[in-house]
């Protein structure tokens, strides 16, 4: 009976695509972020991002405000890694002004670099971890280190996340007594956690199912597509700009880049692990070489005291770091005034959101939530 | 093997469980009210205006430096007047906004009088969104021994330089001027 | 590192192109911008592979709008130089570079969402940061702001 039935539906069973939002809210999307996608059964067939709801006009608040104004701002675009945002407008800032960085500041600024790569990094693990089904434990493990950090950087700032700590021409204070110490101890205890880490994912099966030939991104469109960061290296392209600016004193560390083969969400994982691996190199080569002397530059100091009559002279300036989640660029422009005439952030994250459509077509539902979270996304600078 | 990746994998978090019971530093979590981590000398909350003496003579001498520096712009300063109408040296006026106040401490930073600082109280709650939350002068005054208590080290260094600076002062200009503009560098 | 007189030269001789000097990049006319684009992306030397940044600076004395391109080569790691194109603020047509550079696309939509300049030939411009129905482009030096709301008493 019932095979008859079938028999005489099943020609007439038409299919239709299924069109859903993912978000904004939604505890998968890291923030308030939204996925179109037109589904077939399963499968992306189309997916359009949606974003800026967390959109404040940074840009425009910049341009409002005295240059150092805008540095408390800077923090808030990627909360994660509020330092490496910090210098990269100082370093943008810097190189329309002309003004050098003591010897002391920079190697500061590399530590607290490094430091931030380490957070983002373990962060990011944990969450991929949590996209990926496997509910908040990693998360929990990668927290408990971050936390470690995080305190050094209020020890040495004053805030947690909101560090607003790079001045331009150096850094806001010196490293306060015993900040060496506590972190070379961090630092040490480091590579048993990454160790454990690795037991606990690297080889595991069900993460190697998960990842493995997801969401694989070529060498070449990657490039096209103005990719960045861990996603572009993991793709095989070998672009960290702390190896080709050289910016601050890079030149001077020893680290290799750590590239990726196939291009797939494992990859964009196990990246990122190594990288960790070589920022520790850095940081050891950095606290050892780290010697006595002003943090700040004369010209700096009197800038930073008064913020509101210092002057850059016109011009117009790219400074570009190598930030956690990739190239961080600040363009600058200057009328000779005391507000930036123009002031436009590159944000790694928003770019790198270009080609998520053509990485998560054909792929399931559940595949195109672990390739976001891969890409490693902060709404507050996808948004600005 | 297929599955040995995901038994090392439960073993690291069957020795994470185990190690919150026999480890010293298994957990690293405190329970918050009634322990506390220690306080971060340099940690910053809301800012808070200090004085020497008496509450009512604050270091602050209304000069707007802060109001102007300040980047969200939460700062209101309006200068005292005597009763002829001339502008004393002291706020009639101080308020902040902490709904808009974000912590930067470039108040701090910019200030060259050493009157505003950065707090360490961050339990902090009213119950109306609008006025309560607008901190007049007199809620945000505390004495410098607060101060000097929350910020040992930078409490030092500030005080020695204040009585250099005291000292220079009055041996340039004799008879020394009162209060304010002996602290002026 | 490249010198941007080399290539001001480089274009000149081979493509025929005027350019001039500006600040830290290139002022390429409106006209040959995608042929600028295509030698510098195609030839042997350059291989300019990759779009770094692309802004839009609104320059409201000479009104006129210019967007800022920093292009950099993967292959032989040089750069990033800038090229700088400018239009007129009225009539705010550029031609669009996504179909060189893929991550042109969200950055060319970031400048037309917020200072209105319509990319010719981007096959998706919409909104990016601003919702849909919003009127107006926030970031050019004309825009009329909002009051300012710090003390508006909400009911």
């Amino acid at each position: 009976m019932t095979n008859t039935i079938e028999t005489q539906t099943r020609p007439s069973l038409s299919t239709q695509q299924l069109e859903v939002s993912i978000g904004p809210q939604h505890p998968s999307t890291h923030g308030v972020f939204r996925m179109n996608v037109v589904l077939d059964g399963e499968t992306i067939v189309k997916l359009k991002p949606v974003m800026g709801y967390l959109h404040r006009n940074h840009e425009q608040l910049a341009e409002n405000m005295s240059w150092l104004g805008s540095m408390p701002y800077t923090d808030r675009l990627d909360y994660f890694c509020s330092m490496t945002n910090n210098i990269a407008y100082a370093l943008a800032v810097e190189k329309l002004m002309g003004i050098d960085v003591p010897e002391r500041a920079q190697y500061i600024r590399v530590i607290m670099a490094e430091l931030t790569r380490l957070v983002n990094h373990t962060a990011l693990v944990g969450f991929l971890l949590n996209d990926l089904g496997a509910f908040f434990t990693p998360v929990l493990y990668a927290f408990r280190e971050r936390e470690k950090i995080l305190d050094l950087f209020e020890s040495v700032a004053g805030s947690r996340m909101m560090c607003n700590y790079m001045r331009f021409g150096g850094v806001k204070l010196d490293l306060p007594d015993g900040f060496v110490d506590c972190a070379k101890a961090i630092v040490d205890n480091y590579p048993p956690f990454l160790e454990e880490m690795e037991r606990l994912l690297t080889k595991n099966e069900i993460l190697m199912a998960r990842c493995q030939n997801v969401g694989i991104l070529l060498k070449d469109l990657a490039v096209n597509a103005s990719v960045t960061g861990p996603v572009l290296r993991a793709s095989g392209v070998n672009y960290d700009i702390r190896k080709i600016d050289k910016y601050g004193i890079y030149d001077r560390f020893d680290f290799k880049v750590p590239l990726g083969t196939v291009g797939d969400v494992y990859d964009r994982y196990y990246v990122r692990i190594l990288e960790m691996r070589e920022s520790l190199k850095i940081l050891r080569q950095a606290f050892k070489e780290l010697s006595a002397g002003p943090v700040i530059s004369q010209k700096g100091l009197i800038a930073a005291k008064s913020p509101r009559n210092m002057k850059v002279p016109a011009g117009d300036a790219y400074g570009r770091i190598e930030a956690p989640k990739g190239e961080l660029g600040f363009y600058i422009v200057s009328e000779g005034g005391t507000k930036p005439y123009r002031y436009h952030v590159r944000a790694p994250s928003f770019i790198n959101l270009t080609i998520l459509e053509d990485m998560c077509l054909g792929h399931k539902v559940a595949d195109a939530i672990i390739i976001l979270g891969s890409i490693d996304i902060v709404l507050g600078e996808v948004d600005r | 093997m297929w599955g040995t990746g995901v038994l090392k994998g439960m073993a690291v978090t069957i020795k994470n469980f185990f190690d919150t019971y026999t480890s010293k530093n298994g957990i690293f979590t405190v329970e918050y009210p009634e322990k506390r981590l220690p306080e971060k000398e340099r940690f910053r909350n809301f800012p808070i205006l200090v004085y020497d003496e008496k509450p009512e003579e604050l270091r602050c001498v209304a000069c707007d430096i802060c109001a102007k520096e300040c980047p969200p712009k939460c700062i209101t300063i309006v200068k005292a007047k005597d009763a002829q109408g001339k502008p004393l040296k002291q706020p009639e006026v101080f308020d902040i906004d902490f709904t808009v106040c974000m912590n930067c401490g470039i108040c701090e930073e910019t200030c060259p009088f050493d009157a505003i600082y950065m707090d360490h109280e961050f339990e902090l709650a009213e119950y109306d969104r609008m006025d309560a939350l607008i901190y007049k002068k007199e809620r945000l005054s505390r004495p410098w021994t607060h101060f000097e208590k929350i910020r040992p080290t930078d409490a030092k260094e500030i005080n020695e330089r204040r009585a250099k600076d005291a000292t220079k002062t009055a041996a340039a200009v004799k008879p020394a001027p009162p209060q304010a503009s002996n602290q002026q560098t | 590192m490249i010198q941007l007189e080399e290539v001001k030269a480089e274009l000149e001789k081979s493509l025929g192109v005027q350019t001039e000097l500006s600040g830290s990049g290139l002022l390429v006319p409106k006209s040959r911008l995608l042929d600028v684009f295509k030698f510098l992306k195609e030839n042997a030397k350059y291989q300019m592979d990759y779009i770094s940044n692309l802004c839009a600076v609104d320059y409201l004395k000479q009104s006129q709008i210019e967007i800022v391109y920093h292009l950099y080569s993967m292959r032989n790691k040089t750069g990033p130089i800038g090229i700088k194109v400018r239009t007129d603020r009225q009539d705010c047509i550029v031609p669009s570079a996504t179909p060189l550079f893929r991550g042109a696309e969200f950055q060319e939509r970031e400048a037309f969402d917020l200072y209105g300049v319509k990319f010719e030939g981007h096959t998706d411009l919409r909104r990016i940061l601003m919702w849909d129905g919003f009127e107006g482009f926030p970031m050019r030096k004309d825009y009329v702001h909002e009051d300012e709301d710090r003390y508006v008493e909400h009911p």
